[in-house]
């Protein structure tokens, strides 16, 4: 008679007879996860670096479209003063008009953007034009998100009760999970025709519609990461103020507040980011004229406007004004960028350490 | 201490202020605080309700299902509706698990290795930085990365490479009487009517063209008209992908903008999933240890598994704000008029934020409600997203340590 087979121990399974499996297959197990996950992790050096990539061969693009080429040889560069002059290809003897000039230098220091008036020559890329709409809807959309944002962390922090965070944390929550377009519509909706009745000189379109927006779009991050700072200042150094007599304010104020204060810097700066890189509600409320404004009433472009507009035009030719998109991205991307890393620096520098 | 002499002026100061005076400051300055806080709830309520106000009157069945014709009582949301759900599946199926690897990678697997190290800190500060670049910026990779591919392959029109699509010259749009020739390569010129034609009708059937000199020659009879065409006629290029259609590079497809929003919301998932392996105690790992599990076995079978609520809490919000992303979209894809929902990965397609910022952006007030509208359809879908989330953390929160 065979003997009966071992419930659990099969005698085709080598590794159960003998008690022991080899160790090779799970150590090659664990290098290939360890490849795979760093492979993942890998994807996002890729990303940036795809990003710093594609946008500043493009805006080399953009800065040699002023160039004149004909069947791959170089005839001439458009200057300010030649701009509209013919010029004739050494080779071929073939005509060329040369276009509107584009330097690195005008379009960092221009204040002047106007490349979709007819004239092909006439085309400036200034782009202080579309910074200057940025500041300005930055500007307003701060003085909007800083004081609130910030006396919101202090209450939820130092003196809300427990049921009263539970109301207050959910609705900023909500607040930030809102989608921009959805702010963009209420600027457009609500902000200007209040704003209309309260003055008569804000336009349609106008930068403070949009930087109200903004900013309570700003708000909830400004609080939630200002309250992060608060918290993480120990007990201890508000238990010595108390002990010392000193009031809710005053602790909040002289203790809590300095001693959070790198961290609060970061909250602001990464704020201040993020309103440079909003552009539904900007695309929405602002308006589309490019120019060098200080007039909140008025209608203004921003960068990520003027990106919109070229990403929503007829952009089958693949000319200067087009091109122009990815410089402004480029110079987009290095001031949000400088904004985030320097947040991230004085956040993990200038950090008060405790215990 | 001699008080009239007052060694310093701050203490001379500090015994004008009266306790009465102090404990009045710290009492104002707490109805301050909660003035100030209530105005972001009084904000949210006016949103809301502006919303509610305008868009509730757009709100049916028609709304949801229809396309959105230029008639704005006919006008509906169905392709926003189909591309957002399209959009949002394929950018989760990718982004999710390359996300939760790439968290996993940085919090359970730190290298001893002073070099590696140094890698890992970078990478988890780089991610930290990509979390804070501006969408529309991905919006532009996106749009040269997938869309075009930097043109190594060709043009989307004349693809370098496609599987699962037929390409047609259609002659007459009218749907009954359309007449297709079937075209293998893409790159040749339309196709002009010449004697001889063969073409496929509505039916799928073969049938061969009475091509006839000029107009005046066109049958009288509507049943022979059918097949007639004046010689010369041009066609147009349309094309029928099948569900499993590819093509490199993507176009202004559902696989470009999924992509896209991948790379936006990688950072917050990577970011999410960190803070969720970080609340499992590290006792449990080394208890995993203890047992002589390898790093991998510690993480599949103890780390993982207590971090899935937060995981998934993670998950789902980076969703909604995957939702709720119109900038990179409509820098990718434009605000297109679409009369059909997506079919493939490769079809055109439009999403509900984009929709609402061309419906917003029109001057006529009757569009503004349908924008409403479908600002009230969104936010209905991000409600039931964070309430499935909020959920989640209420319901599976256990007290690990």
């Amino acid at each position: 008679m065979a003997t009966p087979e071992h419930p659990i121990l099969k005698p085709s399974d080598p590794s159960r007879v003998f008690g022991f499996r080899s160790l090779n297959g799970i150590y090659l197990r664990e290098w290939g996860v360890k490849f795979l996950l760093a492979g993942c992790a890998l994807m996002s050096i890729l990303t940036t670096l795809a990003i710093v990539v594609v946008l500043f061969t493009e805006a080399t693009r953009f800065f040699h479209a002023d160039q004149v080429v004909c069947d791959g040889v170089y005839v001439a560069t458009s200057t300010r003063e030649t701009a509209g002059d013919t010029v004739l290809c050494p080779e071929c003897g073939a005509s060329h008009i040369l276009p509107a000039s584009v330097t690195f230098y005008d379009f960092i220091t221009g204040t002047e953007w106007n490349p979709l008036i007819g004239k092909e020559t006439d085309k400036k890329f200034g782009v202080w034009a579309l910074i200057s709409g940025t500041l300005i809807v930055s500007l307003i959309a701060m003085l909007v998100a800083i004081p609130l944002g910030l006396v919101t962390a202090i209450y939820l922090s130092e003196y809300a009760h427990p049921r009263v965070r539970a109301i207050l944390k959910p609705t900023l929550e909500v607040l930030a999970g809102i989608p921009t377009v959805v702010y963009g519509f209420f600027a457009l909706m609500v902000i200007t025709p209040s704003l209309q009745f309260f003055h008569d000189g804000f336009n349609t379109f106008n930068a403070t519609a949009a930087g109200l927006a903004v900013g309570v779009l700003c708000l909830p991050i400004v609080s939630s990461l200002v309250e992060d700072a608060l918290q993480a200042v120990p007990r201890s150094l508000r238990e010595g103020g108390y002990g010392m007599g000193a009031t809710k304010f005053e602790v909040s104020t002289k203790i809590v507040l300095p001693a959070a204060l790198s961290g609060i810097m970061s909250a602001f700066l990464l704020a201040v980011s993020r309103t440079v890189g909003e552009t539904m509600i900007v695309a929405l409320a602002a308006g589309s004229r490019p120019h060098l404004t200080v007039d909140p009433r008025d209608d203004t472009q921003t960068m990520t406007g003027w990106m919109v507009q070229m990403a929503l035009g007829d952009n089958s030719n693949f000319d200067m004004t087009y091109l122009s998109m990815y410089a402004v991205a480029a110079v987009l991307f290095v001031i949000t960028m400088s904004l985030t890393i320097s947040g991230n620096i004085v956040r993990n520098r200038f950090r008060e350490e405790y215990q | 201490m001699n008080h009239a002499t007052g060694a310093h002026p701050l203490s001379q100061l500090a015994d004008r202020v009266q306790p009465r005076d102090r404990s009045l400051l710290d009492r104002l300055f707490r109805w301050f605080c909660i003035a100030t806080a209530s105005v972001s709830i009084l904000i949210l309520a006016v949103l809301l309700v502006a919303v509610f106000y305008l868009g509730v009157s757009s709100l049916n069945w028609n709304f949801l299902t229809h396309y959105p014709e230029p008639d704005a009582t006919q006008a509906g949301l169905g392709p926003a509706i189909w591309g957002t759900v399209w959009v949002c599946v394929v950018c989760g199926f990718f982004a999710l698990p390359i996300g939760v690897a790439t968290a996993v990678f940085l919090e359970e697997f730190k290298p001893s290795n002073k070099w590696l190290l140094k890698l890992h800190g970078f990478i988890q500060l780089n991610i930290n930085n990509l979390a804070g670049v501006p969408s529309v910026v991905y919006g532009i990779i996106g749009l040269t990365l997938f869309v075009s591919m930097a043109g190594l392959f060709g043009s989307p029109n004349e693809p370098f490479a496609s599987v699962g699509v037929k390409y047609f010259d259609q002659f007459f749009t009218a749907g009954q009487k359309a007449l297709r020739v079937p075209i293998a390569d893409p790159s040749q010129p339309q196709t002009v009517a010449t004697p001889g034609l063969q073409a496929l009708n509505a039916d799928d059937e073969w049938v061969e063209i009475n091509v006839v000199k000029s107009r005046r020659d066109l049958p009288r009879n509507l049943k022979d008209r059918r097949y007639a065409i004046v010689e010369g006629k041009t066609s147009g290029r349309i094309q029928d992908g099948s569900w499993y259609y590819f093509r490199l590079p993507f176009g202004r497809s559902v696989m470009a903008g999924a992509l896209t929003l991948m790379l936006v919301i990688l950072p917050i998932v990577i970011i999410s999933t960190q803070e969720a392996l970080r609340g499992v105690p590290g006792s449990l790992r080394e208890a995993g240890m203890g047992l002589g599990s390898t790093q991998w076995q510690v993480v599949r079978n103890i780390t993982l598994p207590a971090a899935v609520p937060g995981i998934m809490t993670g998950a789902i919000l980076s969703m909604s704000r995957a939702i709720g992303e119109a900038a990179p979209i409509l820098i990718l894809a434009g605000a297109i008029f679409l009369t059909n929902n997506p079919g493939n990965l490769m079809d055109d397609f439009t999403v509900l934020p984009l929709q609402i910022f061309d419906w917003a952006g029109r001057p006529q007030p009757e569009f503004h409600h349908l924008a409403g509208g479908g600002i009230l359809v969104l936010l209905a879908i991000l409600f039931v997203f964070n309430l499935t989330a909020v959920l989640i953390r209420q319901f599976t929160q256990k007290n690990l340590s």
